[in-house]
């Protein structure tokens, strides 16, 4: 009973959510709207969940005093003020949570994600080799890209925007389909398995 | 080692440097070039231009600060072009943190156009479950996104009064930096409910959606600031993007210049080897 509750509510949740997209009216647009209010709230509790395992793992981290320990008070103590704050005083503009949004949170993010400018250019000069005939294909259309990208392309020569749009409308394009092509066919054969209960590792990990 | 061998392993801290001053200094001392509009941006300034005035437009915002040089433009940009049109934006998200930025950037546009929140604008904040958000706004938005980002209910607004569901929305854009975003704006709203979607993506993220906006399930597609750019250029306006793009452009060239300086001496040092 254990694994076959389960089972059976996987069935009819899946067999519901695929007739309804084929047949949108009543009992199944009902059915999918009463479903999409289910996956909403547990999806909030899927996050509390995911919260407090956060507070587990950097409580043990502060109990066992692993090396770096110490970054796990600045996880908690930010986790604790972003959490109070926004209990107390909500989320909207003016509040001491905008404030801390707008003055901590973003430079500290934006900062983090600016970094990847020194480390793109500093690991395009050491790991970019033309080694064999595709890793220079790559380079090649790399460099025609990111130079017909940006307005100094236009200057250096009118056409290599051209050439750079060229490359990302055929080439890309061919080859993203491919791809989704064949992440879509990959996702209904996995969901498929899941809903006929093929695949059940889901229910104990093995 | 020989000299090849020396400049091959040069060291990091100098590539650094480059990279600050490649930045920097464009930032600093403009030079000004000139930004050409590409067809996937004209495609989205034309999709906003031909809604009628009083059109509803959902931005929905699904980036963060960490990608906000390349998608916050665009939503300063859109917001200003809509209220410039007259048009009236529900915003919500996807992604908790782009709540804020859009909020900004409709704010800054309304103080521009003397445009009113709840009348002109709203924002109905951020709701978590990703596509499953998209499929339930697009059957009842009141029952998804009973109150706004404040926590104020949404009959309260002018705005929303006779929104029910996608029906009552005239062209939906996603503005994002990953998923859900985009995709799967077009995989709900578009796909099931043939309902017009536009989107602002990251530049990294942008080769992925041309299968979408060639088969004309988007309306119009911005990648980067790049793309940023040439939308505040279609405005008229110089905004963080067109300023930011000299630096972009010198940053592209100074890599591409390294690529070409590594390999012309990795393959010198080839030749010699062989």
């Amino acid at each position: 009973m254990k694994k076959q509750i389960p089972l059976i509510i996987t069935f009819i949740a899946g067999m519901v959510m695929v007739l309804q997209f084929f047949i949108p009216h009543r009992p199944f647009s009902d059915l999918q709207q009463l479903f999409n209010s289910w996956f909403l709230i547990i999806t909030v509790f899927a996050m509390i969940l995911g919260l407090g395992n956060l507070f587990k793992v950097h409580t043990k981290r502060l109990q066992r005093r692993p090396k770096g320990w110490w970054y796990s008070i600045v996880l908690l103590a930010g986790f604790a003020i972003m959490f109070t704050v926004g209990m107390i005083w909500g989320p909207a503009r003016g509040t001491p949570f905008d404030y801390l949004f707008w003055n901590v949170h973003l430079p500290m993010s934006s900062m983090m994600f600016a970094l990847l400018a020194f480390f793109v250019a500093s690991a395009s000069y050491r790991a970019f080799r033309a080694r064999t005939p595709e890793a220079t294909l790559l380079l090649v259309s790399a460099i025609l890209v990111m130079i017909g990208r940006v307005p100094l392309g236009n200057y250096i020569w009118d056409k290599l925007p051209l050439i750079g749009d060229w490359i990302m409308s055929y080439p890309n394009m061919a080859g993203q389909r491919a791809i989704m092509i064949g992440i879509a066919l990959g996702i209904v054969s996995t969901s498929l398995r899941i809903i006929l209960g093929i695949e059940r590792t889901y229910l104990s990990g093995k | 080692m020989n000299i090849a061998g020396r400049l091959e392993k040069i060291d990091r801290r100098i590539i650094f440097l480059l990279t600050l001053l490649a930045v920097v200094i464009p930032l600093l001392l403009p030079i000004g070039f000139e930004i050409k509009v590409s067809e996937p941006v004209q495609k989205f300034y034309e999709a906003i231009e031909a809604l009628p005035p009083g059109s509803k437009v959902l931005v929905s915002s699904e980036y963060d600060p960490a990608t906000m040089p390349e998608v916050y433009p665009m939503n300063q940009a859109l917001a200003r072009h809509c209220f410039k049109k007259d048009l009236k934006i529900i915003g919500m998200g996807l992604w908790p943190q782009g709540i804020p930025l859009n909020q900004a950037s409709m704010e800054q546009g309304a103080e521009e156009y003397g445009k009113e929140y709840g009348v002109d604008y709203v924002n109905l904040g951020y709701k978590a479950g990703g596509i499953v958000v998209i499929s339930a706004v697009a059957e009842n938005m009141p029952n998804t996104f009973p109150l706004d980002y404040a926590g104020r209910p949404i009959e309260e607004f002018e705005i929303m009064e006779g929104i029910r569901n996608f029906d009552n929305i005239d062209l939906i854009i996603s503005l994002s930096a990953g998923d859900p975003g985009v995709r799967h704006w077009v995989m709900i709203a578009q796909g099931r409910y043939g309902k017009k979607v536009a989107g602002g993506v990251t530049a990294v993220s942008a080769p992925a959606f041309y299968p979408y906006l060639n088969a004309g399930q988007l309306q119009g597609l911005i990648g980067g600031m790049k793309g940023a750019a040439e939308y505040e250029t279609l405005l008229g306006a110089t905004g963080t993007a067109s300023r930011g793009m000299d630096a972009q452009s010198i940053a592209h060239g100074l890599i591409i210049f390294l690529i070409l300086f590594a390999n012309f001496f990795y393959l010198l040092g080839k030749r010699r080897k062989k």
